[in-house]
């Protein structure tokens, strides 16, 4: 098995050594069929790397230890759904995962544009198949995912407790997914550079590419922050950390493409800027996978102790050379057709929503790479920590949310003052209202938060006053009802309405993050059962210890061996308001020298999170209980010396039964954050308003239907 | 003032501004970045009511809690100087003795002080535990 999945990635690679031989001979001589064996390649690409990613889940899902990931990153104990997901928790399995995606995302792609430029999709073929090739390139000489050793051994690490958690299995491909989406722009942005044909014919090609990256990436984003939240033991969902920024990055240029692209569109400028931010957002895709690979900064999330840092490093070189040689080179045919008529205009406010969205990037990336810049010009590696990055990020994110609300109702090319007024008068209302609102409240003591909600309600404002506008036009000019009105009106302007749902949802999603981050309670201390603490309005009682062991053997749930808890009961004002069950599993380790019992329980412990979500805040528990007290770890040293390996649960048992007789102080950690729900809500409405733009518009297929017919029934009366 | 020339005065205003700005970024990000240092060079380094980024391996057998206080010892990764912190806060679920750590420490007095909430742990070879001389390339 291992032999067959070696070879596919030996016969990937000529695939692509092929492919970008056949597609560049192909364009540069106008051999039509050259170019086009280039194209099948890509498609003989996915169909190999399919086969490879296969046998890797067989032999992960039969435990198929003789394979060294396999033996690494999961065991027998580990459940099977999480086995099915370890695949790409290890450096080679993540590899494959990469490529594998990239050629099915590549395939789709090439096929859509097979019959439109030729010579821009002939480039943007050899293009991604030398990513391709690059990736299958470090599997095949660094980081073969089918290496194997003998004698095989009899048991495997398992995976990392820590990444047993249902998005896992989701996480990864959706992230990856971005970052491959991400390089499809890329390739046909450099093949059209490349084949001197600029117009805004690649940028249609693409355009639901580049949607689907931004789409991808920003789920892939959101998923990792719920994981951060509700798996790691500190309540964040963001942290700044390197890797979470380096997705960040490609996602916020993505962000500022999706919306200077319409300006070349419609008027056919920012051509240099566009074409920039496309090859910027496939550069920064490869170095946020080259960052978690290379273990050049430190995070918590990097793989350690491999060094693809050297190819990737020439890899980006090479990208960011090649793209700047080609615009340099072709500045000529880069020329704006139009020039900015008013500074107040929606061209305008779109370029101060690409320069807000670079200057973020900007900002994150100056953070990230700190380490390594600091490095260079002090000599003393040094870092910058979250306050640094939110004292430039929130004022730009204020702005950002502003201008998401002004840019859907401003008036193209120069706005007027009537239009002015007709326009952002109701917004504006909403905005004070909200100050108003606050004011009554009480609570503007935080002058950032309160700045956010205002500029919310601004959106809220502006983009209900355009629905409600656009409905009442259609309700007056083909007499629908409203509901119906509204319904027909979003389907005939997918993009648009599409997109002013994401607005609503982005900015519902801001809202979360400032009340969440500045009206938070928090609590950290140590409880012993009967006693009680004060979290905000919430008081929290420890009732009882809970404890529960499992038999080494059996995969039920994430595979734990032990897990030690609490009953927490919440009150608010005297009233029950929850029973939450916080627990800290124990997992086994290999480490022989924990001993027979120490090693059942020696492995990275993890938190399980207990949560009451509600719609107005989350109660948040975590306990740490103490496993090393006295009486427990007399236990565990008493089994060591004196149980055999197969009866070594028994002292689990036993140290249970004791953990409940007489429980030990226990270190506990409560957060209770307002409308934190609202930022997996907003992250819902933005999926569905992308979801909206995405989906081919009904009358296009018709359109596409309706012309196949008509060419049938020409044929048909051509042959009577 | 004729278009061309309002353009170039635009340009001028924005490129201005957009260089005022990094200059800020720049320059704040070097004042308020803590330096990296490992368990020997902050015995050497530190000065008190200074911020410092330590990094290093927990020290074999020196974890102990004291109510919310957790006491550890960082030694430098090849082992040596070790420097016993007192920390509050988080507690990552990786974090055990022998693992390599990140937390930003305070020097008052003769005594060492982590920062509240600011204990990273890294796991030197992701998601596995088995020696990483193993995986390559065989």
């Amino acid at each position: 098995m291992a032999g067959l999945g070696f070879a596919c990635l030996v016969l990937a690679l000529v695939v692509c050594a092929y492919g970008i031989g056949a597609s560049l001979y192909g364009v540069r001589s106008g051999r039509v069929e050259f170019s086009e064996s280039g194209r099948r390649s890509v498609y003989a690409l996915a169909g190999i790397l399919t086969v490879a990613m296969v046998v890797l889940e067989i032999a992960f899902l039969g435990n198929d230890f003789a394979f060294n990931t396999v033996a690494d990153t999961s065991s027998r104990t580990t459940p099977a759904l999480y086995r099915a997901a370890a695949v790409w928790s290890s450096q080679e399995g993540s590899l494959l995962l990469w490529a594998w995606l990239m050629s099915l995302w590549s395939s789709l792609a090439l096929f859509l544009t097979r019959k439109r430029m030729r010579d821009v999709a002939a480039y943007a073929t050899a293009i991604l198949l030398g990513f391709g090739g690059f990736f299958v390139g470090l599997m095949v000489f660094y980081a073969n995912p089918f290496a194997t050793t003998h004698p095989v051994p009899p048991e495997g690490v398992g995976l990392d407790p820590l990444l047993r958690f249902p998005t896992m299995m989701i996480h990864p491909p959706m992230l990856y997914s971005g970052y491959t989406l991400c390089t499809i722009p890329f390739a046909f942005g450099m093949g059209a550079l490349l084949a001197r044909r600029v117009d805004a014919d690649w940028i249609k090609a693409i355009r639901r590419f580049a949607f689907a990256a931004w789409l991808f990436l920003g789920i892939g984003i959101l998923l990792g922050a719920l994981w951060s939240y509700s798996e790691l033991g500190w309540g964040g969902y963001w942290g700044w950390d390197a890797v979470e920024n380096a997705s960040l990055m490609p996602w916020l240029t993505g962000t500022a493409f999706l919306h200077s692209l319409m300006i070349q569109e419609k008027r056919g400028m920012l051509k240099v800027w566009n074409v920039s931010l496309v090859l910027a957002t496939g550069t920064l895709a490869i170095m946020g996978t080259f960052l978690v690979r290379s273990g050049v900064l430190n995070s918590i999330h990097a793989f350690g102790g491999h060094t693809l840092g050297v190819p990737f490093v020439c890899l980006i070189a090479l990208m960011i050379a090649g793209s700047i040689y080609l615009v340099v080179s072709r500045r000529d045919m880069l020329r704006s057709q139009h020039r900015l008529d008013s500074l107040i205009s929606r061209e305008s406010i779109f370029l101060a929503n690409n320069l807000v969205l670079v200057g973020l990037c900007f900002v994150i990336f100056w953070g990230t790479y700190f380490p390594l810049i600091s490095e260079a010009f002090t000599g003393q590696e040094a870092s910058v920590g979250p306050p640094w990055f939110d004292r430039y990020t929130v004022p730009l994110a204020l702005i950002l949310v502003l201008l998401s609300g002004i840019g859907p109702v401003i008036a193209w090319r120069r706005a007027t003052l009537a239009n002015a007024r007709r326009n952002f008068l109701i917004p504006l209302g909403a905005a004070l209202g909200m100050l108003l609102v606050l004011e009554i409240g009480g609570v503007t003591q935080k002058p950032l938060a309160s700045a956010m909600f205002c500029c919310a309600a601004f959106v809220f404002g502006s983009i209900g006053q355009e629905f409600f506008r656009g409905t009442r036009a259609r309700r007056a000019m083909a007499g629908e009802r409203a509901p119906l009105a509204l319904l027909a009106l979003v389907r005939r302007n997918r993009r648009r309405y599409g997109g002013y749902i994401v607005h609503i949802g982005i900015a519902v999603l801001f809202v979360g993050v400032a009340a969440s981050s500045s009206f938070q309670h928090a609590s950290q201390l140590g409880l012993s059962p009967g006693q009680s603490t004060r979290v905000g309005a919430y008081e929290i009682r420890y009732v009882r210890p809970t404890a529960t062991v499992t038999p080494k053997y059996d995969a039920a749930h994430t595979g734990s061996t032990l897990n030690l808890g609490a009953v927490l009961d919440v009150t608010k004002h005297g009233r029950h308001v929850a029973t939450l069950n916080p627990s800290e599993g124990f997992y086994a380790s290999e480490e022989a020298s924990q001993g027979t019992v120490g090693s059942l329980i020696g492995g990275q412990p993890v938190s399980h999170v207990a949560l009451d979500v509600g719609l107005t805040r989350n109660v948040w528990t975590a306990i740490e209980p103490d496993i090393e007290a006295p009486a427990l770890k007399r236990i565990v040293t008493d089994g060591n010396s004196t149980l055999p390996p197969e009866e070594a649960v028994v002292a689990i048992a036993y140290l249970a039964r004791a953990y409940l007789q007489h429980p030990p102080q226990a270190q506990f950690n409560f957060l209770v954050s307002p409308l934190v729900m609202w930022i997996w809500i907003g992250g819902l409405i933005v999926f569905g308003g992308a979801l909206i733009a995405l989906w081919p518009a009904p009358s296009t297929v018709r359109r596409r239907v309706a012309a196949r017919s008509r060419a049938r029934a020409v044929r048909g009366l051509a042959r009577a | 003032m004729n278009p061309a020339r309002k353009r170039t005065v635009r340009l001028v205003v924005a490129l201005s501004a957009a260089v005022v700005l990094a200059t800020a970024l720049i320059y704040t990000s070097f004042s308020a970045a803590s330096p990296a240092l490992t368990p020997s060079q902050l015995v050497r380094e530190a000065q008190p009511g200074r911020s410092y980024e330590l990094t290093g391996t927990v020290a074999k057998g020196s974890v102990h809690r004291e109510g919310a206080v957790l006491r550890f010892a960082v030694e430098d990764r090849v082992g040596g100087t070790a420097i016993p912190l007192s920390y509050t806060g988080v507690v990552p679920d990786p974090f055990r003795e022998g693992r390599e750590v990140i937390v930003n420490v305070e020097k008052q007095g003769g005594r060492y002080i982590g920062e509240n909430n600011s204990l990273i742990t890294k796991c030197p070879s992701k998601y596995k535990t088995a020696p990483p001389s193993e995986n390559q390339n065989s």
